[in-house]
Protein backbone atom coordinates (compact mmCIF):
# COMPACT_ATOMS: atom_id res chain seq x y z
CA UNK A 1 0.00 0.00 0.00
CA UNK A 2 2.81 2.32 -0.77
CA UNK A 3 0.31 4.30 -2.80
CA UNK A 4 -1.70 6.46 -0.44
CA UNK A 5 1.17 6.31 2.04
CA UNK A 6 3.83 7.20 -0.52
CA UNK A 7 6.34 9.84 0.40
CA UNK A 8 5.18 13.38 -0.01
CA UNK A 9 1.48 12.59 0.22
CA UNK A 10 -0.60 13.66 3.20
CA UNK A 11 0.27 11.27 6.02
CA UNK A 12 -2.97 9.50 6.78
CA UNK A 13 -2.83 5.95 8.00
CA UNK A 14 -6.34 4.74 7.09
CA UNK A 15 -6.59 2.90 3.78
CA UNK A 16 -9.88 4.66 3.24
CA UNK A 17 -11.86 7.30 5.06
CA UNK A 18 -15.12 6.35 3.42
CA UNK A 19 -17.94 5.94 5.91
CA UNK A 20 -20.57 4.44 3.62
CA UNK A 21 -20.97 0.71 3.09
CA UNK A 22 -18.53 0.50 0.19
CA UNK A 23 -17.97 -3.22 0.79
CA UNK A 24 -21.59 -4.12 0.17
CA UNK A 25 -21.53 -4.09 -3.60
CA UNK A 26 -18.41 -6.23 -4.00
CA UNK A 27 -19.78 -8.62 -1.37
CA UNK A 28 -23.05 -9.03 -3.26
CA UNK A 29 -21.16 -9.55 -6.52
CA UNK A 30 -19.04 -12.30 -5.01
CA UNK A 31 -22.10 -13.97 -3.54
CA UNK A 32 -24.07 -13.92 -6.80
CA UNK A 33 -21.21 -15.01 -9.03
CA UNK A 34 -20.07 -17.79 -6.68
CA UNK A 35 -23.64 -19.09 -6.44
CA UNK A 36 -23.89 -19.10 -10.21
CA UNK A 37 -20.55 -20.87 -10.61
CA UNK A 38 -21.52 -23.56 -8.10
CA UNK A 39 -24.86 -24.19 -9.76
CA UNK A 40 -23.41 -24.13 -13.29
CA UNK A 41 -20.62 -26.53 -12.34
CA UNK A 42 -23.08 -28.94 -10.76
CA UNK A 43 -25.27 -28.81 -13.85
CA UNK A 44 -22.42 -29.12 -16.32
CA UNK A 45 -21.27 -32.33 -14.66
CA UNK A 46 -24.71 -33.70 -14.00
CA UNK A 47 -25.04 -34.65 -17.65
CA UNK A 48 -28.77 -35.26 -17.52
CA UNK A 49 -32.21 -33.65 -17.22
CA UNK A 50 -31.43 -31.06 -19.85
CA UNK A 51 -33.88 -32.16 -22.49
CA UNK A 52 -37.62 -32.64 -22.56
CA UNK A 53 -38.49 -34.59 -25.70
CA UNK A 54 -42.26 -34.18 -25.35
CA UNK A 55 -42.17 -30.39 -25.11
CA UNK A 56 -39.07 -29.80 -27.27
CA UNK A 57 -37.24 -28.01 -24.47
CA UNK A 58 -33.48 -27.94 -24.12
CA UNK A 59 -31.44 -26.24 -21.40
CA UNK A 60 -29.16 -23.38 -22.51
CA UNK A 61 -26.28 -25.06 -20.67
CA UNK A 62 -26.53 -27.97 -23.11
CA UNK A 63 -27.30 -26.26 -26.38
CA UNK A 64 -25.99 -26.95 -28.97
CA UNK A 65 -25.64 -30.53 -27.82
CA UNK A 66 -22.70 -31.80 -29.80
CA UNK A 67 -21.46 -35.00 -28.17
CA UNK A 68 -22.38 -38.60 -28.92
CA UNK A 69 -23.78 -38.89 -25.42
CA UNK A 70 -26.48 -36.29 -26.15
CA UNK A 71 -30.03 -37.48 -26.07
CA UNK A 72 -30.83 -38.20 -29.73
CA UNK A 73 -33.63 -35.63 -29.92
CA UNK A 74 -31.28 -32.91 -28.69
CA UNK A 75 -28.62 -33.49 -31.35
CA UNK A 76 -29.84 -30.78 -33.69
CA UNK A 77 -26.48 -29.89 -35.12
CA UNK A 78 -24.80 -33.25 -35.48
CA UNK A 79 -22.15 -34.85 -33.35
CA UNK A 80 -18.59 -33.56 -33.14
CA UNK A 81 -17.32 -35.28 -30.00
CA UNK A 82 -17.30 -38.86 -28.73
CA UNK A 83 -19.19 -40.05 -25.70
CA UNK A 84 -16.11 -40.18 -23.58
CA UNK A 85 -12.47 -39.25 -23.78
CA UNK A 86 -9.89 -41.62 -22.23
CA UNK A 87 -12.63 -43.32 -20.30
CA UNK A 88 -14.02 -40.11 -18.82
CA UNK A 89 -17.63 -39.48 -19.68
CA UNK A 90 -17.81 -36.16 -21.52
CA UNK A 91 -20.67 -33.93 -20.55
CA UNK A 92 -21.94 -32.07 -23.63
CA UNK A 93 -22.12 -28.90 -21.51
CA UNK A 94 -18.35 -28.87 -21.07
CA UNK A 95 -17.78 -28.90 -24.83
CA UNK A 96 -19.42 -25.55 -25.38
CA UNK A 97 -18.88 -23.93 -22.00
CA UNK A 98 -15.82 -21.97 -23.10
CA UNK A 99 -17.80 -19.73 -25.45
CA UNK A 100 -20.40 -18.21 -23.15
CA UNK A 101 -17.91 -18.31 -20.32
CA UNK A 102 -15.24 -16.56 -22.40
CA UNK A 103 -17.73 -13.94 -23.56
CA UNK A 104 -18.70 -13.06 -20.00
CA UNK A 105 -15.17 -13.28 -18.62
CA UNK A 106 -13.83 -10.81 -21.19
CA UNK A 107 -16.92 -8.57 -21.08
CA UNK A 108 -15.97 -5.02 -20.14
CA UNK A 109 -18.69 -4.90 -17.53
CA UNK A 110 -17.92 -8.22 -15.86
CA UNK A 111 -14.26 -7.28 -15.85
CA UNK A 112 -15.10 -4.26 -13.76
CA UNK A 113 -17.21 -6.40 -11.42
CA UNK A 114 -14.76 -9.15 -10.77
CA UNK A 115 -11.65 -6.98 -10.71
CA UNK A 116 -13.36 -5.05 -7.95
CA UNK A 117 -15.01 -7.84 -6.01
CA UNK A 118 -12.71 -10.85 -6.42
CA UNK A 119 -9.37 -9.23 -7.08
CA UNK A 120 -10.01 -6.08 -5.00
CA UNK A 121 -8.24 -3.98 -7.54
CA UNK A 122 -9.69 -1.72 -6.23
CA UNK A 123 -12.46 -3.06 -3.94
CA UNK A 124 -14.25 0.29 -4.25
CA UNK A 125 -13.30 3.78 -5.33
CA UNK A 126 -10.80 5.51 -3.05
CA UNK A 127 -10.30 2.33 -1.03
CA UNK A 128 -6.67 1.27 -1.26
CA UNK A 129 -6.12 -2.10 -2.88
CA UNK A 130 -4.05 -4.74 -1.09
CA UNK A 131 -1.64 -5.44 -3.96
CA UNK A 132 1.99 -4.38 -4.00
CA UNK A 133 2.35 -4.25 -7.77
CA UNK A 134 -0.09 -3.51 -10.53
CA UNK A 135 0.26 -3.80 -14.29
CA UNK A 136 -3.38 -3.81 -15.34
CA UNK A 137 -4.16 -5.47 -18.64
CA UNK A 138 -0.74 -5.01 -20.17
CA UNK A 139 0.61 -8.54 -19.70
CA UNK A 140 -0.38 -12.18 -19.97
CA UNK A 141 -2.87 -13.41 -19.02
CA UNK A 142 -4.92 -10.24 -18.79
CA UNK A 143 -3.74 -8.95 -22.15
CA UNK A 144 -6.01 -11.66 -23.58
CA UNK A 145 -8.97 -9.53 -22.56
CA UNK A 146 -8.31 -7.81 -25.87
CA UNK A 147 -9.82 -10.87 -27.57
CA UNK A 148 -13.31 -9.95 -26.41
CA UNK A 149 -14.52 -9.45 -29.99
CA UNK A 150 -13.99 -13.10 -30.91
CA UNK A 151 -16.10 -14.24 -27.99
CA UNK A 152 -18.67 -11.63 -28.93
CA UNK A 153 -18.94 -13.15 -32.41
CA UNK A 154 -19.16 -16.68 -30.98
CA UNK A 155 -21.85 -15.40 -28.63
CA UNK A 156 -23.92 -14.28 -31.62
CA UNK A 157 -23.80 -17.82 -33.02
CA UNK A 158 -25.04 -19.12 -29.68
CA UNK A 159 -27.83 -16.55 -29.66
CA UNK A 160 -28.99 -17.79 -33.05
CA UNK A 161 -28.97 -21.38 -31.82
CA UNK A 162 -30.84 -20.57 -28.62
CA UNK A 163 -33.38 -18.55 -30.59
CA UNK A 164 -33.86 -21.58 -32.83
CA UNK A 165 -34.33 -23.71 -29.68
CA UNK A 166 -37.04 -21.33 -28.56
CA UNK A 167 -38.78 -21.38 -31.93
CA UNK A 168 -38.95 -25.17 -32.15
CA UNK A 169 -40.54 -25.26 -28.70
CA UNK A 170 -43.71 -23.80 -30.24
CA UNK A 171 -44.86 -27.39 -30.62
CA UNK A 172 -46.90 -30.06 -28.97
CA UNK A 173 -45.57 -33.58 -28.54
CA UNK A 174 -47.20 -34.61 -31.85
CA UNK A 175 -45.56 -31.69 -33.68
CA UNK A 176 -48.64 -29.51 -33.98
CA UNK A 177 -48.36 -25.80 -33.21
CA UNK A 178 -48.65 -24.82 -29.59
CA UNK A 179 -47.19 -22.73 -26.84
CA UNK A 180 -46.18 -23.69 -23.34
CA UNK A 181 -44.65 -22.01 -20.31
CA UNK A 182 -41.39 -23.57 -21.48
CA UNK A 183 -41.70 -21.73 -24.78
CA UNK A 184 -41.97 -18.42 -22.97
CA UNK A 185 -39.04 -19.32 -20.74
CA UNK A 186 -36.78 -20.17 -23.71
CA UNK A 187 -37.93 -17.12 -25.65
CA UNK A 188 -37.29 -14.78 -22.72
CA UNK A 189 -33.86 -16.31 -22.23
CA UNK A 190 -32.96 -15.82 -25.89
CA UNK A 191 -34.23 -12.24 -25.86
CA UNK A 192 -32.18 -11.38 -22.79
CA UNK A 193 -29.09 -12.91 -24.38
CA UNK A 194 -29.63 -10.84 -27.52
CA UNK A 195 -29.98 -7.70 -25.43
CA UNK A 196 -26.82 -8.56 -23.54
CA UNK A 197 -24.85 -9.17 -26.76
CA UNK A 198 -26.20 -6.21 -28.69
CA UNK A 199 -25.48 -3.81 -25.84
CA UNK A 200 -21.84 -4.99 -25.69
CA UNK A 201 -19.09 -2.38 -25.98
CA UNK A 202 -17.42 -4.31 -28.77
CA UNK A 203 -20.72 -4.39 -30.66
CA UNK A 204 -20.92 -0.62 -30.28
CA UNK A 205 -17.40 -0.31 -31.67
CA UNK A 206 -18.01 -2.61 -34.63
CA UNK A 207 -21.31 -0.94 -35.40
CA UNK A 208 -19.76 2.50 -35.84
CA UNK A 209 -17.63 3.39 -32.85
CA UNK A 210 -14.46 2.92 -34.87
CA UNK A 211 -15.45 5.53 -37.46
CA UNK A 212 -14.24 9.11 -37.50
CA UNK A 213 -16.81 10.52 -39.86
CA UNK A 214 -20.29 9.53 -38.82
CA UNK A 215 -21.68 11.84 -41.50
CA UNK A 216 -20.18 9.67 -44.23
CA UNK A 217 -21.84 6.50 -42.88
CA UNK A 218 -25.45 7.39 -42.01
CA UNK A 219 -26.63 3.80 -41.63
CA UNK A 220 -23.80 2.79 -39.34
CA UNK A 221 -24.28 6.01 -37.39
CA UNK A 222 -27.90 5.09 -36.85
CA UNK A 223 -26.86 1.60 -35.72
CA UNK A 224 -24.25 3.07 -33.40
CA UNK A 225 -26.85 5.39 -31.88
CA UNK A 226 -29.16 2.48 -31.13
CA UNK A 227 -26.40 0.30 -29.72
CA UNK A 228 -25.18 3.26 -27.64
CA UNK A 229 -28.62 3.51 -26.05
CA UNK A 230 -28.62 -0.21 -25.27
CA UNK A 231 -25.02 0.02 -24.10
CA UNK A 232 -26.14 2.28 -21.30
CA UNK A 233 -27.98 -0.69 -19.81
CA UNK A 234 -25.27 -3.24 -20.48
CA UNK A 235 -24.69 -3.95 -16.76
CA UNK A 236 -28.40 -4.55 -16.24
CA UNK A 237 -28.58 -6.92 -19.21
CA UNK A 238 -25.41 -8.65 -18.01
CA UNK A 239 -27.04 -9.54 -14.70
CA UNK A 240 -30.55 -10.37 -15.81
CA UNK A 241 -29.36 -12.51 -18.70
CA UNK A 242 -27.16 -14.43 -16.25
CA UNK A 243 -30.16 -15.07 -14.02
CA UNK A 244 -32.11 -15.85 -17.18
CA UNK A 245 -29.78 -18.65 -18.20
CA UNK A 246 -29.76 -20.17 -14.71
CA UNK A 247 -33.53 -19.97 -14.24
CA UNK A 248 -34.18 -21.37 -17.72
CA UNK A 249 -32.00 -24.32 -16.85
CA UNK A 250 -33.79 -24.75 -13.51
CA UNK A 251 -37.11 -24.79 -15.31
CA UNK A 252 -36.01 -27.34 -17.91
CA UNK A 253 -34.51 -29.48 -15.18
CA UNK A 254 -37.73 -29.41 -13.15
CA UNK A 255 -39.74 -30.47 -16.15
CA UNK A 256 -37.21 -33.13 -17.17
CA UNK A 257 -37.15 -34.67 -13.70
CA UNK A 258 -40.93 -34.70 -13.65
CA UNK A 259 -41.13 -32.37 -10.65
CA UNK A 260 -43.47 -30.10 -12.57
CA UNK A 261 -45.30 -30.47 -15.84
CA UNK A 262 -44.92 -28.04 -18.68
CA UNK A 263 -48.27 -26.26 -18.94
CA UNK A 264 -49.56 -25.59 -22.47
CA UNK A 265 -51.57 -22.42 -23.14
CA UNK A 266 -52.87 -23.82 -26.43
CA UNK B 1 -30.05 30.46 12.36
CA UNK B 2 -27.58 27.76 11.49
CA UNK B 3 -26.67 24.54 13.23
CA UNK B 4 -23.36 23.44 14.69
CA UNK B 5 -21.44 20.85 12.69
CA UNK B 6 -18.36 18.82 13.51
CA UNK B 7 -15.45 18.86 11.10
CA UNK B 8 -12.26 16.83 11.18
CA UNK B 9 -9.74 18.56 8.94
CA UNK B 10 -6.34 17.20 7.98
CA UNK B 11 -3.64 19.80 8.52
CA UNK B 12 0.03 19.54 7.80
CA UNK B 13 2.63 19.52 5.09
CA UNK B 14 4.67 16.94 3.25
CA UNK B 15 6.75 16.10 6.33
CA UNK B 16 3.91 15.47 8.76
CA UNK B 17 0.37 16.30 9.66
CA UNK B 18 -2.73 15.17 11.49
CA UNK B 19 -6.44 15.68 11.91
CA UNK B 20 -7.84 18.61 13.87
CA UNK B 21 -11.40 18.71 15.13
CA UNK B 22 -13.49 21.87 14.98
CA UNK B 23 -17.10 22.79 15.63
CA UNK B 24 -18.50 25.40 13.32
CA UNK B 25 -21.81 26.88 12.29
CA UNK B 26 -23.47 25.82 9.05
CA UNK B 27 -26.39 27.68 7.51
CA UNK B 28 -29.25 26.66 5.28
CA UNK B 29 -28.13 25.97 1.73
CA UNK B 30 -24.40 25.97 2.41
CA UNK B 31 -21.76 23.71 0.91
CA UNK B 32 -18.63 22.23 2.48
CA UNK B 33 -16.48 25.02 1.04
CA UNK B 34 -18.62 27.67 2.81
CA UNK B 35 -18.09 25.93 6.11
CA UNK B 36 -14.37 25.59 5.54
CA UNK B 37 -14.25 29.30 4.82
CA UNK B 38 -16.03 29.96 8.10
CA UNK B 39 -13.45 27.83 9.92
CA UNK B 40 -10.77 29.89 8.21
CA UNK B 41 -12.46 33.16 9.19
CA UNK B 42 -13.15 32.28 12.80
CA UNK B 43 -10.73 29.63 14.04
CA UNK B 44 -7.89 28.74 11.70
CA UNK B 45 -6.78 31.84 9.85
CA UNK B 46 -3.82 30.01 8.35
CA UNK B 47 -5.80 27.06 6.94
CA UNK B 48 -4.73 26.52 3.33
CA UNK B 49 -7.49 25.74 0.83
CA UNK B 50 -7.63 26.25 -2.92
CA UNK B 51 -10.74 27.55 -4.63
CA UNK B 52 -11.89 30.03 -7.24
CA UNK B 53 -15.35 29.94 -8.75
CA UNK B 54 -17.55 28.37 -6.07
CA UNK B 55 -19.72 27.21 -8.94
CA UNK B 56 -18.23 23.83 -9.86
CA UNK B 57 -16.56 25.17 -12.97
CA UNK B 58 -12.94 25.96 -12.16
CA UNK B 59 -11.97 22.60 -10.69
CA UNK B 60 -9.85 24.14 -7.94
CA UNK B 61 -11.56 22.97 -4.76
CA UNK B 62 -10.96 19.24 -5.24
CA UNK B 63 -10.47 17.45 -1.94
CA UNK B 64 -11.65 14.30 -0.20
CA UNK B 65 -14.75 14.52 1.93
CA UNK B 66 -15.55 11.50 4.07
CA UNK B 67 -13.04 9.64 1.98
CA UNK B 68 -14.58 10.49 -1.39
CA UNK B 69 -12.88 12.69 -3.98
CA UNK B 70 -15.23 15.64 -4.47
CA UNK B 71 -15.54 19.33 -5.23
CA UNK B 72 -16.01 21.11 -1.90
CA UNK B 73 -18.12 23.78 -3.56
CA UNK B 74 -20.55 21.21 -4.92
CA UNK B 75 -20.97 19.14 -1.77
CA UNK B 76 -24.02 20.35 0.12
CA UNK B 77 -24.02 20.31 3.89
CA UNK B 78 -27.54 18.93 4.03
CA UNK B 79 -26.31 15.63 2.58
CA UNK B 80 -24.73 14.80 5.97
CA UNK B 81 -26.41 13.54 9.12
CA UNK B 82 -27.04 16.08 11.92
CA UNK B 83 -24.43 14.70 14.31
CA UNK B 84 -22.00 13.31 11.76
CA UNK B 85 -18.32 14.27 11.92
CA UNK B 86 -17.29 15.28 8.43
CA UNK B 87 -13.74 14.32 7.54
CA UNK B 88 -11.92 16.56 5.08
CA UNK B 89 -8.50 15.74 3.63
CA UNK B 90 -6.39 16.84 0.69
CA UNK B 91 -6.31 14.64 -2.43
CA UNK B 92 -4.47 11.47 -1.50
CA UNK B 93 -2.91 10.62 -4.86
CA UNK B 94 -0.76 13.75 -5.12
CA UNK B 95 1.93 15.32 -2.92
CA UNK B 96 0.53 17.64 -0.32
CA UNK B 97 1.74 21.24 -0.18
CA UNK B 98 -0.09 22.38 2.90
CA UNK B 99 -3.36 21.44 4.60
CA UNK B 100 -5.97 20.92 1.88
CA UNK B 101 -3.77 22.05 -0.99
CA UNK B 102 -1.97 19.48 -3.13
CA UNK B 103 0.60 19.71 -5.88
CA UNK B 104 -1.21 18.57 -9.03
CA UNK B 105 1.63 19.38 -11.43
CA UNK B 106 1.82 15.68 -12.38
CA UNK B 107 -1.24 16.35 -14.50
CA UNK B 108 0.28 19.30 -16.32
CA UNK B 109 3.32 17.24 -17.20
CA UNK B 110 1.10 14.51 -18.59
CA UNK B 111 -0.85 17.10 -20.60
CA UNK B 112 2.37 18.20 -22.29
CA UNK B 113 3.13 14.65 -23.38
CA UNK B 114 0.06 14.45 -25.59
CA UNK B 115 0.57 15.96 -29.06
CA UNK B 116 -1.87 18.76 -29.78
CA UNK B 117 -4.61 18.76 -32.40
CA UNK B 118 -2.99 18.64 -35.79
CA UNK B 119 -5.22 19.94 -38.60
CA UNK B 120 -4.65 19.15 -42.27
CA UNK B 121 -1.76 21.22 -43.68
CA UNK B 122 -3.83 22.81 -46.43
CA UNK B 123 -6.47 24.14 -44.07
CA UNK B 124 -6.28 27.85 -43.38
CA UNK B 125 -7.55 29.55 -40.23
CA UNK B 126 -11.34 29.59 -40.16
CA UNK B 127 -11.66 27.09 -43.00
CA UNK B 128 -12.44 23.96 -40.97
CA UNK B 129 -15.90 22.58 -41.68
CA UNK B 130 -17.34 19.71 -39.70
CA UNK B 131 -20.80 18.28 -39.24
CA UNK B 132 -22.33 18.29 -35.81
CA UNK B 133 -22.64 14.50 -35.61
CA UNK B 134 -18.92 14.19 -36.31
CA UNK B 135 -17.87 16.35 -33.38
CA UNK B 136 -20.54 15.35 -30.88
CA UNK B 137 -18.53 12.63 -29.21
CA UNK B 138 -15.53 14.90 -28.74
CA UNK B 139 -17.72 17.63 -27.29
CA UNK B 140 -18.64 15.54 -24.27
CA UNK B 141 -14.96 15.43 -23.35
CA UNK B 142 -14.58 19.19 -23.73
CA UNK B 143 -16.77 19.63 -20.65
CA UNK B 144 -13.80 18.62 -18.51
CA UNK B 145 -12.99 21.27 -15.88
CA UNK B 146 -9.63 19.73 -14.98
CA UNK B 147 -10.48 19.15 -11.37
CA UNK B 148 -8.35 15.97 -11.51
CA UNK B 149 -10.72 14.10 -9.25
CA UNK B 150 -10.61 11.26 -11.75
CA UNK B 151 -6.82 11.24 -11.64
CA UNK B 152 -6.92 11.26 -7.86
CA UNK B 153 -9.29 8.33 -7.55
CA UNK B 154 -7.70 6.14 -10.20
CA UNK B 155 -6.15 3.23 -8.34
CA UNK B 156 -3.45 2.77 -10.99
CA UNK B 157 -1.58 5.76 -9.57
CA UNK B 158 -3.38 6.37 -6.30
CA UNK B 159 -2.27 2.98 -5.02
CA UNK B 160 0.96 2.66 -7.00
CA UNK B 161 3.21 5.70 -7.03
CA UNK B 162 5.63 3.89 -9.35
CA UNK B 163 3.03 3.79 -12.12
CA UNK B 164 2.95 7.56 -12.43
CA UNK B 165 5.76 7.62 -14.96
CA UNK B 166 3.99 5.29 -17.38
CA UNK B 167 0.33 6.21 -16.93
CA UNK B 168 -1.36 9.36 -18.18
CA UNK B 169 -4.65 8.81 -16.37
CA UNK B 170 -8.33 9.08 -17.27
CA UNK B 171 -8.36 12.84 -17.81
CA UNK B 172 -5.82 12.37 -20.58
CA UNK B 173 -7.47 9.30 -22.03
CA UNK B 174 -10.47 11.49 -22.76
CA UNK B 175 -8.12 13.99 -24.36
CA UNK B 176 -6.62 11.29 -26.56
CA UNK B 177 -10.07 9.94 -27.41
CA UNK B 178 -11.28 13.44 -28.26
CA UNK B 179 -8.48 13.86 -30.77
CA UNK B 180 -8.59 10.34 -32.16
CA UNK B 181 -12.31 10.75 -32.83
CA UNK B 182 -11.84 14.23 -34.27
CA UNK B 183 -12.73 14.22 -37.97
CA UNK B 184 -9.93 16.59 -38.97
CA UNK B 185 -7.05 15.48 -36.78
CA UNK B 186 -4.25 14.12 -38.95
CA UNK B 187 -2.12 12.35 -36.36
CA UNK B 188 -2.77 8.69 -36.97
CA UNK B 189 -0.63 7.09 -34.28
CA UNK B 190 -2.73 8.15 -31.31
CA UNK B 191 -4.08 4.64 -30.72
CA UNK B 192 -0.64 3.10 -30.70
CA UNK B 193 0.89 5.73 -28.43
CA UNK B 194 -2.12 5.58 -26.11
CA UNK B 195 -1.24 1.95 -25.49
CA UNK B 196 2.52 2.08 -25.69
CA UNK B 197 3.33 5.44 -24.10
CA UNK B 198 0.36 6.61 -22.11
CA UNK B 199 -0.52 3.37 -20.34
CA UNK B 200 -4.06 2.76 -21.62
CA UNK B 201 -3.53 -0.98 -21.00
CA UNK B 202 -2.98 -0.34 -17.29
CA UNK B 203 -6.56 0.78 -16.89
CA UNK B 204 -8.75 -2.11 -15.82
CA UNK B 205 -12.00 -0.26 -16.54
CA UNK B 206 -13.16 -0.35 -12.95
CA UNK B 207 -14.89 2.99 -13.56
CA UNK B 208 -13.93 4.99 -10.49
CA UNK B 209 -13.03 7.93 -12.72
CA UNK B 210 -16.56 7.95 -14.10
CA UNK B 211 -18.02 7.68 -10.60
CA UNK B 212 -16.31 10.83 -9.33
CA UNK B 213 -16.42 13.09 -12.40
CA UNK B 214 -18.41 16.20 -11.42
CA UNK B 215 -19.16 16.91 -15.08
CA UNK B 216 -20.66 13.42 -15.46
CA UNK B 217 -18.43 12.65 -18.38
CA UNK B 218 -18.77 8.94 -19.11
CA UNK B 219 -15.02 8.55 -19.16
CA UNK B 220 -14.84 4.77 -19.18
CA UNK B 221 -17.75 3.96 -21.49
CA UNK B 222 -17.26 6.75 -24.00
CA UNK B 223 -13.51 7.30 -24.07
CA UNK B 224 -11.47 4.51 -22.48
CA UNK B 225 -13.35 1.47 -23.78
CA UNK B 226 -13.71 2.92 -27.31
CA UNK B 227 -9.96 3.63 -27.27
CA UNK B 228 -9.23 0.11 -26.04
CA UNK B 229 -11.28 -1.24 -28.94
CA UNK B 230 -9.42 1.02 -31.39
CA UNK B 231 -6.15 -0.29 -30.00
CA UNK B 232 -7.35 -3.85 -30.56
CA UNK B 233 -8.08 -2.91 -34.20
CA UNK B 234 -4.47 -1.87 -34.64
CA UNK B 235 -2.53 -4.18 -32.39
CA UNK B 236 -4.42 -7.31 -31.44
CA UNK B 237 -6.78 -8.15 -34.28
CA UNK B 238 -4.94 -10.20 -36.93
CA UNK B 239 -7.78 -9.94 -39.42
CA UNK B 240 -7.97 -6.17 -39.33
CA UNK B 241 -4.20 -5.97 -39.33
CA UNK B 242 -4.09 -8.05 -42.50
CA UNK B 243 -6.87 -5.98 -44.02
CA UNK B 244 -4.97 -2.78 -43.41
CA UNK B 245 -1.83 -4.26 -45.02
CA UNK B 246 -3.74 -5.32 -48.12
CA UNK B 247 -5.68 -2.13 -48.65
CA UNK B 248 -2.75 -0.01 -47.40
CA UNK B 249 -5.19 2.00 -45.40
CA UNK B 250 -3.81 3.70 -42.37
CA UNK B 251 -6.30 3.89 -39.57
CA UNK B 252 -9.95 4.07 -40.43
CA UNK B 253 -12.05 6.76 -41.97
S1 LIG C 1 -11.58 3.08 -15.24
FE1 LIG C 1 -9.38 3.01 -15.66
S2 LIG C 1 -8.73 5.15 -15.75
FE2 LIG C 1 -10.76 5.09 -14.76
S3 LIG C 1 -10.28 5.02 -12.57
FE3 LIG C 1 -10.53 2.89 -13.27
S4 LIG C 1 -8.47 2.19 -13.82
FE4 LIG C 1 -8.39 4.44 -13.66
S1 LIG D 1 -12.73 14.24 -16.59
FE1 LIG D 1 -14.16 14.87 -14.98
S2 LIG D 1 -13.14 14.26 -13.08
FE2 LIG D 1 -11.58 14.22 -14.66
S3 LIG D 1 -10.59 16.21 -14.58
FE3 LIG D 1 -12.23 16.36 -16.11
S4 LIG D 1 -14.03 17.10 -15.01
FE4 LIG D 1 -12.56 16.40 -13.45
S1 LIG E 1 -14.34 26.49 -6.43
FE1 LIG E 1 -14.40 26.23 -8.61
S2 LIG E 1 -14.99 24.14 -8.81
FE2 LIG E 1 -15.15 24.45 -6.67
Amino acid sequence: MAGVRAEGRASIKERTLRVDRWWLQPAITVFVLVSFIIYATFRAFENGYYFVESSHLVSPFYSPCLSASCEPGAQLFGVVAPQSILGFGLSPALLILIFPLGFRLTCYYYRKSYYRSFWMSPPACAVAEPHKKYTGETRAPLILQNGHRWFFLAGLVFNVILTYDALISFKHEDGSFGMSVGTIVLLTNATLLWLYSLSCHTCRHIMGGRLRHFSKHPVRYKGWTIVSKLNHYHPVFAWISLFGVALTDVYVRFVATGAISNYYFF
Amino acid sequence: MGRQVKLRIWRGNKENGDFQNVNVEANEGEVVLDVIHRVQATQMPDLAVRWNCKAGKCGSCSMEINGKPRLACMTRMNTFEEDETITVTPLRAFPVIRDLVTDVSFNYKKALEIPAYSPPANLGPGEARMEQIDVERSQEFRKCIECFLCQDTCHVIRDHEENKKSFAGPRFFIRIAELDMHPLDTLRNRKRTAQEEHGLGMCNITKCCTEVCPEHIRITDNAIIPMKERVVDQKYDPIRWLGSKISKREGIS
